[in-house]
């Protein structure tokens, strides 16, 4: 290591171990089955059952936190089929 | 159309995964389009490697089975917006990957992105051997240790055989990247040096990385080495192995070579 090692502020052990925490917590949790695909899939299919959905306009995106997982589903429903349900 | 690589090694843990995202996110800081996909099912770690392991939602297997549109599978690098990252499935078989999904991904890819570049999971197996598949280069990732240069020579075989440009008679481009060279053990014939291993599996080198803690450092934190610090001598390796696949031609420095205190405290840019 050169000298400017002594210098450098955050280590990275740390955030090494956080981030394994926080992924295993949730990988053993899910063992098998995963909640959040579960819901996933079922949000999906409820929606599916009323609107016609275009793969292209639903974007799932997930983030994991140390506490909760957030899983945001956004479904573009055009205006067609809001008429339509109305 | 873009071009494919497989990282791919036989052996395990000689960093064909660290490598895959090194030289992936090298050429995206080009401004290139590159996609990194992880073959290795039931053990992937590209995401981890990257840190996208908690963004996670759709994965190759389901790209494959047509329950996710592959738009909806990849994830986009936080740092870079040229860069993209296809994981593996965590929970399915390996069966799973048919040579039929696995053509159809891929030529889809191709379209869309500059680089494909597929991190083989270690073995020989099924996995392994699509991950080959369509590759229009490999880089074949050696440590100088034995077993390592003989599962190399194993993987240059299976190169040369199973795959589509085999099979249509053309010739694979190989290259070598010669990982956790450590220069001072090699010199003082503790370890087999960068021409031992270059005679025994005779294809051409693209790059050598030496051994050192920043990669250990990198993947702590989630991050490329060539993202987490672009001036340490691993990446520096990278950046210039990425030079290389793009075709041009660069002198190969031994990383680390005869560097005394004065190289050390002065010149990284030596390393």
């Amino acid at each position: 290591m050169s000298i400017f090692g002594l210098f450098r502020k955050n280590k990275s052990a740390p955030m090494a171990r956080e981030r394994l925490q926080v992924l295993l917590a949730h990988e053993r949790a899910s063992a098998g089955s995963d909640l959040v695909s579960i819901l996933r899939e079922e949000i999906l299919a409820v929606i599916a059952k009323h609107v016609e959905l275009d793969a292209d306009r639903v974007h799932v995106k997930m983030d994991r936190d140390e506490n909760m997982s957030i899983l945001e589903i956004d479904v573009e429903i055009p205006l067609k089929a809001t008429l339509q349900a109305a | 159309m873009g071009k494919v690589i497989v990282v791919t090694s036989g052996k395990g843990g000689v960093g064909k995964t660290t490598s895959t995202a090194a030289l992936g996110a090298a050429l995206a800081q080009n401004g290139e389009r590159v996609v990194v996909v992880d073959f290795d099912v039931g053990l992937r770690n590209l995401d981890l490697v990257m840190g996208a392991e908690r963004r996670v939602v759709y994965d190759l297997v389901n790209v494959i089975q047509g329950e996710a549109k592959l738009t909806q599978a990849l994830i986009r690098d936080k740092r870079l917006e040229s860069l993209f990252l296809l994981p593996a499935s965590q929970t399915r078989d390996k069966d799973n990957l048919t040579t039929e999904g696995v053509d159809r991904v891929i030529t889809e890819l191709k379209r869309v992105f500059d680089w494909v570049i597929c991190d083989s999971p270690a073995g020989i197996e099924r996995g392994a051997t699509l991950a080959m598949r369509h590759a229009d280069m490999a880089v074949v990732v050696t440590n100088p240790e034995v077993s390592s240069v003989r599962d190399s020579d194993r993987i240059i075989g299976l190169l040369d055989s199973k795959t589509l440009k085999a099979e249509r008679g053309e010739r694979m481009e190989k290259h070598l990247l010669l990982t956790r060279y450590d220069a001072v053990r090699a010199e003082r014939g503790d370890m087999l040096k960068v021409d031992d291993v270059l005679e025994i599996l005779s294809i051409p080198l693209i790059g050598i990385i030496p051994e050192s803690s920043d990669v250990l450092r990198a993947s702590n934190m989630g991050a490329p080495v060539t993202l987490a610090d672009a001036r340490c001598a691993p990446a520096m390796a990278y950046f210039e192995a990425a030079r290389r696949l793009r075709g041009e031609q660069l002198p190969i420095s031994i990383p680390g070579d005869k560097r005394g205190i004065f190289g050390k405290i002065f010149g990284r840019k030596a390393a």
